[in-house]
């Protein structure tokens, strides 16, 4: 019955998520964006606007991520945005499932872990089932990003490396 | 908690209901979601488990005895509700899922056969999902038009807009009661008196109004009346939907296959009379017999007494909350329920409903399958305490105590 009462709520509340959650990061509109993705979670009206713009070598040059709703999904909204800049989309896409997994409970290897940088700070949501869709809604919003660039025929991986 | 408001012992009343006794998250339960579902008296509890032990059988098909004890249960329950409600006969009350199914019956039925190109519904701003979206299937399918009440920055109706409205072609009014969303309560008797002088009938949703005051479908004057068990403190899975005789009768049946028959063959079936037209299949005999057993124990209580005990409890609850600093309560209607919808600043309400959570505090955070009225008062979700006869004031202290917490981690 009981949901881990030992979780101290400044775990869920902590320092790094309030400082996304306050001074979210890439919020600035992002004109003639390449990628533009959508979602919305109907039950709570938690949203997430996620636009990229690409460089020549395929790499994310400009992100702008603007999220509505709790504090979950605008700090996992601005920790994704600020690890995006200069990637390639096939390492965002491997980012995004390695993070999915983390946050369903699978444990990662501490390359891995490492990262992922901020959102280490989203684990905690675990303790918290009901809101681990929150935290997750922004990484949907990439995938499905990146699956429509993919369906474009935009380069997902580097030169020089194979599919 | 040794709470005694006159004669209303609460202490005493919190005993029958064992899931109130628990701990969550180390805290003992303070269980505020009375409008999502109620919590259930033991001897309902009881109800259900002696039907299960002793007398399960299939009803109105057997000669054996445990079926016509399953039987007189069942039907014993559906008169009950009859009281209960003070409808004319016992036939004019089916045995439906909830609230959700007993509206799409009445427009799958009534509304196919009775609106058609053109014609109007009347609803309001202020409708649960479910008395929405069934007539928009409906009009989408007919060609028909749905009409919608405005509501004032109270979450008042406008009662003058909504007169407004009726025009020679609408062909129902369908209407909320109590609004979960706000708490507001509807003046009925007047909305079905301007209705009826033009010919239309009227169909109350009262899903969220019954639980807490003395229903009379006669004195209201409507002509469908449809809530859910669930909310009433009584099993999830059975409601009713009232309906005036001449309109049932009317209507042709909802769902087809046994026990809604009297005769088939292949040339020709006919219907079974009331309330069996609306019932095929095995229905849900359980709940109907748990809905009846929890309707004895709110007689017992008085429904009259719950209704005055919730006033008070509502007067000191919408006091305390008006008197945190960035808390606004979104609805605010002079005729309400036991509803606290409200906004603190820019936090969000599900990391209200968090925090709340890990002190033991159950509420609803959300949009509250009312999305036209978050979008009225220009906001995404609101927190909602909702009442029930069973809280108390000292509950209503531990939810501002929750709300200072609330401030304290987002200060």
């Amino acid at each position: 019955m009981s949901q881990l009462p030992d979780v101290p709520l400044d775990g869920l509340y902590g320092d790094a998520i309030m400082d996304h959650y306050r001074n979210p990061r890439r919020r600035s509109p992002l004109p003639n964006a390449d990628i533009e993705s959508h979602e919305l979670n109907p039950f709570c009206g938690d949203e997430i606007t996620l636009r990229m713009k690409l460089g020549a070598d395929g790499r994310v040059e400009a992100v702008s991520s603007v999220s509505q709703g709790c504090s979950i999904i605008q700090a996992s909204a601005s920790m994704m945005a600020e690890l995006m800049t200069g990637q390639m989309l096939s390492a965002l896409k491997e980012r995004s499932q390695k993070f999915r997994s983390m946050m369903r409970g699978e444990s990662l290897a501490e390359d891995d872990l490492k990262g992922l940088g901020d959102l280490l700070a989203l684990l905690v949501v675990r303790r918290y089932p009901v809101r681990i869709k929150c935290a997750l809604l922004p990484w949907l919003a990439l995938e499905e990003g990146i699956e429509k660039m993919a369906s474009d025929g935009v380069r997902l991986y580097p030169k020089n490396e194979g599919i | 908690m040794t709470t005694t408001s006159g004669t209303f012992d609460v202490a005493r009343i919190r005993e029958d209901f064992p899931l109130l006794k628990q701990t969550v998250n180390g805290k003992p339960l303070v269980y505020l979601d009375n409008a999502a579902t109620s919590q259930k008296p033991q001897s309902m509890i009881d109800a259900l488990v002696r039907y299960y032990t002793t007398e399960n059988s299939n009803v109105h098909r057997g000669v054996h005895t445990l079926s016509q004890l399953a039987t007189d249960d069942y039907e014993a329950a559906r008169t009950k509700v009859r009281k209960f409600i003070n409808a004319a006969e016992d036939h004019e009350l089916i045995y439906v899922r909830g609230t959700t199914e007993g509206i799409n019956l009445v427009a799958q039925t009534f509304g196919r056969q009775n609106i058609g190109q053109g014609d109007e519904i009347i609803i309001s701003t202020m409708e649960h999902h479910s008395n929405i979206v069934p007539w928009q299937i409906l009009c989408e399918e007919k060609g028909a038009q749905l009409k919608v009440v405005p509501i004032n920055d109270s979450g008042e109706l406008l009662i003058d807009e909504y007169e407004k409205l009726l025009s020679p072609r609408t062909k129902l009014v369908s209407i909320v009661h109590q609004s979960n969303a706000l708490g507001t309560i509807n003046p009925m008797e007047a909305i079905i008196e301007m209705a009826h002088s033009r010919g239309v009938p009227v169909l109350v949703d009262g899903a969220q109004s019954i639980p807490h005051m003395t229903i009379d479908v006669q004195k209201m004057g409507c002509d469908f009346f449809v809530f859910s068990g669930h909310k009433l403190f009584g099993p999830t899975g059975i409601g009713i939907l009232y309906g005036k005789a001449e309109y049932l009768n009317a209507m042709p049946p909802y769902q087809a296959g046994g026990e809604m028959i009297r005769s088939v063959s292949f040339e020709k079936t006919t219907y079974n009379v009331l309330p069996h037209k609306f019932e095929a299949g095995t229905p849900n005999i359980a709940g109907a017999i748990g809905l009846g057993a929890a309707i004895d124990y709110l007689n017992d209580l008085g429904m009259e007494r719950i209704n005055t005990y919730e006033k008070e409890l509502l007067d000191y609850g919408t006091d305390c909350l008006s008197r945190i600093e960035g808390l606004k309560i979104i609805g605010t209607a002079k005729e309400k329920g036991g509803i606290l919808s409200f906004v603190l600043g820019d936090i969000h309400p599900h990391d209200i409903g968090t925090i709340l959570d890990t002190q033991g505090i159950a509420i609803r955070t959300g949009h509250h399958c009312a999305q036209p009225v978050m979008q009225r008062f220009g906001i995404p979700a609101t927190a909602r305490a909702s009442l029930a006869f069973y809280n108390t004031k000292a509950e209503i202290d531990s939810l501002v105590e929750g709300i200072d917490r609330v401030l304290e981690v987002f200060s």
